[in-house]
């Protein structure tokens, strides 16, 4: 391997003449790859780099329908952003989006990493796979059932209700309730998802040295102080990856679960930039480039986010993503 | 490896076996709060739908009653929702598969050409989009509105899994053994399919069931896509059972009672209907779902 990287200097600084030749035989030996990753690089030229060209109409007055250069565009600069900055909506859709998402982050962060490694402590190693099989298990419940199922427990005609009836108190519509939205919304993507996000961590701790673990009870540490001192520095790393992805996605949070969780009653705090963008932009009378600009205006502050995470981590510690 | 099990057990000591005990405990509470709410359902879909309504149903079946399970074998948009999502699911896994694997060999082969701006095009979705509203247009020019392709084609590739897959061919696959092809005069698509993919079967196991549960599970895409209710998949149907009631039941306190009777007995049981195969077969691949976690978190 070495011996044929110093001959290809030598090639390359000798101008050997057969260079060009040995290139081109080089590529078409490796020119299949070419073909194998081509349907990948069109699925996502079609799906994903289309639809950022199509950003392009934010900052057009645009109709659906209009092509998105043409000699009629008419451009209009930061108009629309400017209308959004001025909408009423702004502040509440700022606030929610961002209350949902740091309530979430302060629980649903956490709480995988505890989960596994309380897991990782625990004596059996059985048990502890057989619990990790029943916690990841709601990951592949649905979107659509989940929130079904959460209008059967916490519906004025759900389990809670039933029981406080039951009882002898009163019903209460927690769907109805803007009280009530951040709580369940919460709490049931966590209860959905914590199982899923402690994998990575506990197939982290699985790596982690024995020996540092006997080292340690000869030193008279206590089984707690093993958690604290051998496998949490051990899933650090990991950790921190993690904590610049979310802090990546603070602002991030997606419309398909809000949308089905929102009533009426709720609307003032289940209303989220990216709801606003769906209902703005695909229902009503649509505003696409309004919708556009907002969109566009929230996944900046996202990137933002992202890098800012991603540069302070790499100056505090030696891990980030690039 | 027993004896040293047995050493450890003896040192022990006092506050070790509070921590592992409370540890236990909590896990045990944990595991509790997850099936309590599955064990619900069940329970619910089988009992008397007035027991449920009365809260008397909260730890075991009150009057066995199975007419949810005969009303839903009596609706035909479940079942025509059922097919359609298993024609959707079977054609993205077959898709995804062949766009995903050999895109991911390809990536992982330090020889492929201009190797480092695939790997950028790649990683740029994965930060930065168009959003919702450019995506749609697209869709709409692609002319893929209202037709199945549309649910199908956006979910036949997911960046994340295409990297996984890459991670899995950098790892797992020998060097020794492609050279030792390529001496023998194999060409690169020979040694993908004769030698890669019999290699590969765990990576398109896991690939092919992030992909299904994934179409399987998706309601957006077929809500703002598909007008033609016979196109709809099992979820949009199921959001229209299980969602929409609960702000549109109008009437007075008797008949509201009446219909919530009626239509939460259908929820519990469409809840297990539709779940059904996705947990069925959930503990017998659980064990790929985590290897696929794992390939992907070897990152370099």
């Amino acid at each position: 391997m070495e011996a044929n990287s110093a001959n290809k200097t030598l090639v390359s600084r000798t101008k050997d003449p057969l260079a060009s030749t040995r290139r081109l035989r080089k590529f078409k030996e490796n020119a299949p790859f070419l073909l194998m990753i081509f349907p990948a690089v069109l699925v996502v030229f079609l799906f994903n780099y289309l639809p950022i060209y199509g950003v392009l109409i934010a900052f057009q007055d645009f109709m659906p329908g209009d092509k998105i250069l043409s000699s009629s565009t008419i451009w209009v600069g930061f108009e629309n952003f400017k209308r959004f900055f001025s909408d009423p909506q702004f502040w509440p859709l700022m606030k929610n989006t961002f209350l949902i998402c740091i309530y979430g982050f302060i629980i649903g962060f956490p709480l995988p990493i505890i989960i596994s490694l309380m897991l990782n402590a625990l004596k059996g190693k059985k048990t502890a796979k057989f619990l990790q099989t029943i916690f990841t298990a709601p990951h592949f419940i649905s979107l659509v059932v989940l929130v079904g199922m959460l209008t059967l427990f916490f519906g004025r005609y759900g389990l809670v209700n039933n029981i406080v009836a039951h009882a002898g108190g009163e019903r209460y519509s927690y769907f109805l309730e803007t009280s009530a939205f951040r709580p369940l919304y919460i709490l049931s993507s966590n209860w959905q998802d914590f199982g899923w996000s402690a994998v990575i961590y506990i197939a982290a701790l699985s790596n982690v040295d024995p020996q540092q673990h006997e080292a340690a009870i000869l030193d008279g540490a206590t089984r707690f102080q093993r958690v604290i001192h051998v496998d949490l520095p051990a899933i650090m790393p990991m950790i921190s990856v993690m904590l610049i992805m979310s802090i990546g996605g603070l602002m991030g949070v997606g419309y398909e679960k809000a949308l089905l969780m929102q009533t009426d009653g709720n609307l003032a705090v289940s209303e989220l930039v990216s709801t606003y963008v769906y209902k703005r932009g695909l229902t009503g009378v649509p505003d696409q480039a309004y919708a556009t600009a907002i969109g566009l205006f929230n996944s900046i502050i996202n990137v933002v986010l992202l890098v800012i995470a991603n540069t302070t981590s790499k100056r505090f510690s030696e891990n980030s993503l690039w | 490896m027993a004896k040293l099990k047995k050493k450890n057990a003896l040192r022990d000591t006092v506050g070790d076996k509070v921590f592992y005990a409370i540890n236990a405990f909590f896990l045990a509470l944990v595991a509790l709060i997850i099936l309590y709410p599955l064990y619900f359902i069940i329970i619910a879909a089988i009992s008397d739908p007035d027991a449920v309504l009365a809260g008397e149903v909260v730890l075991y079946p009150v009057k066995l009653n199975f007419d949810g399970f005969v009303k839903i074998m009596q609706r035909s948009d479940v079942w025509r929702g059922y097919l359609n999502t298993i024609i959707y699911t079977g054609l993205t896994v077959i898709l995804s598969l062949i766009v995903t694997i050999p895109a991911g060999w390809a990536l992982s082969r330090k020889t492929l050409p201009g190797k480092k701006l695939f790997m950028i095009y790649f990683i740029i979705p994965m930060f930065f989009g168009g959003g919702l509203i450019p995506f749609y247009n697209v869709m709409r020019s692609l002319g893929l509105v209202n037709t199945m392709w549309a649910v199908i084609l956006p979910s036949i590739l997911s960046v994340w899994n295409l990297f996984m897959t890459k991670t899995f061919f950098e790892s797992s696959i020998p060097n020794g053994l492609i050279e030792a092809a390529k001496i023998d005069g194999a060409g690169q698509f020979r040694i993908f399919a004769s030698l890669v993919i019999p290699l590969s079967k765990a990576v398109i196991a896991v690939m092919a069931l992030y992909y299904a549960v994934g179409q399987w599970n998706s309601y957006f895409n077929a809500m703002i896509f598909l007008q033609d209710e016979t196109m709809y998949p099992l979820q949009l149907v199921l959001k229209e059972i299980l969602i929409a009631s609960e702000s549109t039941v109008g009437g007075s306190g008797e008949t509201i009672l009446q219909q919530y009777r009626l239509a939460n007995q259908i929820k519990y049981v469409s809840v297990i209907v539709s779940s059904l195969p996705v947990l069925c077969l959930y503990p017998f691949v659980q064990k790929y779902f985590a290897q696929g976690v794992m390939i992907g978190s070897l990152k370099e």
